[in-house]
């Protein structure tokens, strides 16, 4: 920024910077062609939801935990098709912005926390995943000792909590490492033929052909070789169609869960059909049934260590009708064949977990277990608590404005500037009269200044002018007209106080003027920098108008106002002190009138 | 000369340190009133704070408040509260269930002729405005917290002292004009209410930046006190801070009439009003009270008791003279 020294100040070279800047600004808006801010929801009309999150004694959730919400909300909101969306947090909040009006429904959806499913699984089928995520899959003995023998590995076991010694008894499992990926990984090598390149022509599936390739350059595979592309080599073998809706049996085989995208996060499937999904990281792909049980049947979900074992688990407790239901449902499934002894968990669309059902579990309670630790186990256990969502949420707002109302409130708030303006500017000509015009001015230059920050913020930095925002800009038409108070008090103080020219007064002004501006600026943005950090909805909104302004405000002084007086200081007008000037004499004059009144000269 | 004219050419002197005393018990009168007014009414909280729903539309219909009071409580809501602006409705109803809001809304639309999607609808948890005024709170404990650390460092600590207590001094006496008037408070009040804060620090900085300027030159042979050159200093920026709080006031008070006449209870009107009030108060209290506080607490000091000792046994002489004995009395005080 330019800081003129007192007396060889160059009033025009900083004028033109201030040129430059704004043609610069004027230069981004015609490149871009925005020439109107983005107006928010409160002026274009449309809903905003706020959710605050719910926890135990009111502490703040943690920022990663808030994150993973608004991803998840996020996902959704893009998943129900609606354009334009946002989803932004806010402190501890998540405010979501729809624009539009008759969005309820899909409010009611975002919003909610989603719904788990238990399906059984009817089908699966492994995913070719990339090489990278193979080495993640089952360890290299899996693959041949598996072979033929159909008994799961139990990695991941549904269980009553009661017969904990049955349970994991195979516990043995070659595969048992604490991966967090082991979770996805169930038993389908158990059935898998040792022979990998029996399977490339009966599952013509594309884009793995240079997988395949490596494949077919190592036909005598060892097993450590085999391993690292061991699901994929699948016979289809868990594709029984036997009561599987065709349809459904068709979107199976077309869908492709190596594409995060294709992946179904944020779609709601329904809870009566059968359904056909991927798992979370795309591993797997899945026929279920219809959903026998769901989420609100579940009375709570904890993670904790398994009595004298140091083995994470997921603790579900159901309620008194999902118990049954529950019962009903593992029964059926332990008495199928592989696949069909799973039960898949399914949140947002994906299956988040799919353990074998060891034996029917009555009585309500259920354990599930294998390879988590302790993140995953508690991710689990939230996810079964609140659905997808990692916290509970509350809709502490919901803001639907219709257009017509957004228009009126926006009229409002530039009537209101306008005569504000229009008011402050009377004040500065009629007591400042010649000066007036400088003031006057400066407020054109921060008007113009404003106004192209709010457009290039909005198609750059997705800034929306929301009322709070035309409050804080029309409230701060103030602080700007106080610089130049400030600094119109200091050059008469200078004319009265020493025998100063005009142009000598203007640049000692400057400095003492200077000063006071900073200091009173800065207090300005302290307090709009701790509103914004602190705030909630509309206050952040005013915050950022008002620091912003107070930037503007200093750019305008030192720019535009301080140069522009100097180069005044130089006509004669002002500097002879015409009564129009708003530097006459007659100010100048002490009370007393004894003290001469200094006539500037020009220097 | 007339008071206007004197103004207009900066020719004022007006003992506002030496009246500490009257400025003392009106603020502290005020400051009385204010807490009563706090403790016997309360605050007239808003819908956000008691949560609840709100529609508001306009229709070109000639309706009355009891004729809507009463189309909405036949849809069997229970607390209704009607109020208008101009064309404009808005309806405060206790908290409705979501579908219910809905129907509501529906029914508004067809009972008014209105689009549906014409109706605002607002629904507020009764958790929100208290998240709200918590992290107002807080809010004002970090800006109370930031300020007395950079007014400590930009000029002193017992300028920030001053400073904060004016600045308490104009929140008190605000929401005692809140308590007493019964105006509603909503978050754009609170909202109001931390903006005022600002302005009033801002019109205190402007003063005290004068004051230090002016006792800086204060020593020895000096033929001021402390009081005398911060009365100067005061009636010096006299000018600027009514012309300054005139000029923030203009557009406050075009938002507020815009925010009442037009578009009734809002955003607007509420944030205005909070704002209008206290910057009227703020203007006062960095006049009469920031600086007065400041000087009684600045005369404590050794350095200045010598300089007042001095003056009050030799007469005074020069500018400040008039205000030598009063200001003195500031120094015991």
């Amino acid at each position: 920024m330019a800081r003129p020294t007192s007396r060889h100040s160059r009033p025009g070279r900083t004028l033109l910077v201030l040129l430059a800047l704004i043609l610069a600004m004027g230069a981004t808006m015609l490149l871009q062609k925005a020439f109107t801010p983005k107006l928010g929801l409160d002026l274009a009309g449309g809903t905003t939801v706020t959710l605050s999150p719910v926890t135990l004694n009111n502490a703040s959730p943690p920022e990663e935990i808030l994150d993973r919400a608004v991803n998840i909300i996020r996902d959704r909101v893009n998943g129900t098709g609606i354009s334009d969306a946002e989803v932004a947090k806010s402190g501890d909040n998540i405010i979501i912005s729809i624009p539009g009006v008759g969005q309820s429904e899909a409010i009611k959806l975002v919003a909610t926390t989603a719904e788990l499913r238990f399906r059984q699984v009817l089908a699966m089928e492994a995913t070719q995943i990339p090489q990278d995520l193979a080495t993640n899959a089952p360890s290299p003995s899996a693959a041949p000792s598996a072979t033929g023998t159909g008994t799961p590995s139990a990695r991941q076991s549904a269980q009553p909590s009661s017969s904990r010694s049955a349970g994991p008894a195979p516990s043995a499992s070659p595969t048992g490492k604490a991966l967090s990926s082991a979770l996805t990984a169930p038993t389908p090598s158990a059935s898998a033929p040792a022979d990998p390149s029996a399977t490339q022509s009966s599952q013509g599936q594309n884009d793995q052909g240079a997988k395949r390739g490596q494949g077919k350059a190592t036909p005598s595979a060892s097993p450590s070789q085999q391993a690292s592309t061991p699901p994929a080599q699948e016979q289809n073998p868990g594709v029984n169609p036997e009561g599987i809706d065709p349809a459904v049996l068709a979107q199976f085989n077309k869908l492709n869960c190596a594409d995060p995208a294709n992946r179904g996060q944020g779609v709601q499937d329904d809870p009566n059909k059968q359904y056909a999904g991927c798992e979370a990281d795309g591993s797997y792909k899945y026929v279920l049934d219809v959903a026998k049980v769901v989420g609100t049947d579940i009375d709570t979900a904890s993670a904790g260590i398994r009595q004298g074992t140091t083995e994470w688990v997921v603790q579900l407790d159901f309620k008194s009708k999902g118990a049954g239901a529950w019962a009903d449902l593992t029964q059926k499934a332990y008495n199928s064949q592989e696949p069909r002894n799973k039960v898949a968990v399914v949140l947002d669309g994906v299956v988040i977990t799919a353990p074998n059902i060891i034996s029917p579990i009555p009585g309500g309670r259920a354990e599930i277990t294998g390879g988590f630790d302790q993140l995953s186990a508690t991710t689990l256990a939230d996810q079964l608590k609140y659905g997808a969502l990692p916290l509970k949420f509350n809709r502490s707002s919901i803001d639907t404005v219709s257009s017509t109302l957004g228009q009126d409130q926006l009229k409002g708030g530039l009537i209101a500037g306008l005569i504000g303006l229009v008011l402050v500017v009377i004040y500065s000509l009629l007591y400042y009269r010649g000066l007036g015009i400088v003031a006057v001015l400066s407020l054109v230059v921060a008007t113009i200044i404003t106004y192209c920050s709010v457009v290039v913020l909005g198609h750059n930095a997705n800034f929306r002018l929301s009322l709070p925002h035309i409050i804080g800009l029309v409230v701060s038409i103030g602080i700007t007209a106080d610089s130049f108070i400030v600094y119109f008090e200091r050059i008469r103080d200078e004319m009265k106080e020493g025998h100063r020219t005009l142009r000598a007064a203007v640049e000692v002004a400057w400095v003492r003027a200077r000063r006071t501006i900073l200091i009173a600026d800065a207090v300005m943005f302290i307090a709009a920098i701790v509103l914004y950090f602190l705030a909630v909805g509309g206050v952040a909104g005013f915050a950022f108008a008002m620091g912003l302004t107070t930037l503007i405000d200093v750019v305008v002084v030192f720019l535009f106002t301080k140069p522009f007086i100097a180069l005044l200081a130089r006509l004669k007008f002002f500097a002879k002190g015409h009564p129009l000037s708003g530097l006459d004499a007659e100010r100048m004059s002490d009370a007393s009138g004894s003290a001469r009144p200094t006539t500037p000269q020009e220097a | 000369m007339g008071l206007a004219r004197r103004l207009y050419r900066g020719e004022i002197d007006v003992d506002f340190v030496g009246k500490w005393r009257l400025w003392y018990s009106l603020s502290g009168a005020l400051l009385l009133v204010s807490i009563l007014g706090l403790l016997i009414n309360g605050l007239n909280l808003g819908v956000e704070f008691r949560g609840g729903t709100v529609f508001s539309f306009k229709t070109s219909q000639n309706l009355t408040v009891e004729q809507i009071r009463e189309d909405i409580r036949e849809e069997g809501v229970h607390q209704v509260i009607v109020q208008s602006a101009g064309d404009g409705w808005r309806v405060t109803t206790e908290t409705l269930e979501e579908d219910f809001r809905a129907e509501v809304q529906s029914a508004i639309a067809k009972d008014f002729n209105v689009p549906v999607g014409d109706v605002s609808v607002q629904a507020i948890g009764a958790t929100w405005g208290g998240e709200v005024s918590q992290k107002a709170w807080i809010g004002l404990g970090v800006f109370m917290l930031a300020i007395i650390l950079y007014l400590s460092m930009a000029f002193e600590p017992k300028m920030a002292l001053g400073a904060i207590v004016a600045l308490f001094h104009d929140l008190v006496i605000t929401a005692g004009i809140y308590a007493w008037s019964g105006f509603e408070v909503t978050p754009a009040t609170l909202l109001g209410f931390l903006t005022i804060l600002g302005y009033s620090l801002y019109d205190a900085v402007v003063v005290f930046d004068m004051i230090k300027e002016v006792t800086a030159k204060l020593g020895h042979t000096s033929k001021m006190t402390y009081s005398m050159a911060a009365n100067n200093a005061l009636n010096h920026t006299l000018i600027r801070s009514l012309n300054t709080s005139l000029v923030a006031i203009l557009p406050v008070a075009a938002i507020l009439f815009i925010g009442t006449t037009l578009l009734g209870a809002g955003t607007l009107k509420d944030l205005s009003l909070a704002l209008f009030v206290g910057m009227v108060v703020g203007t006062y209290s960095s006049l009469c009270v920031a600086t007065p506080l400041l000087v009684t607490l600045k005369e404590r000091e050794p350095k200045y008791q010598a300089i007042a000792k001095r003056l009050a046994s030799t007469k005074g002489s020069g500018k400040g003279a008039k205000g030598g004995p009063k200001s003195a009395a500031v120094a015991k005080g």
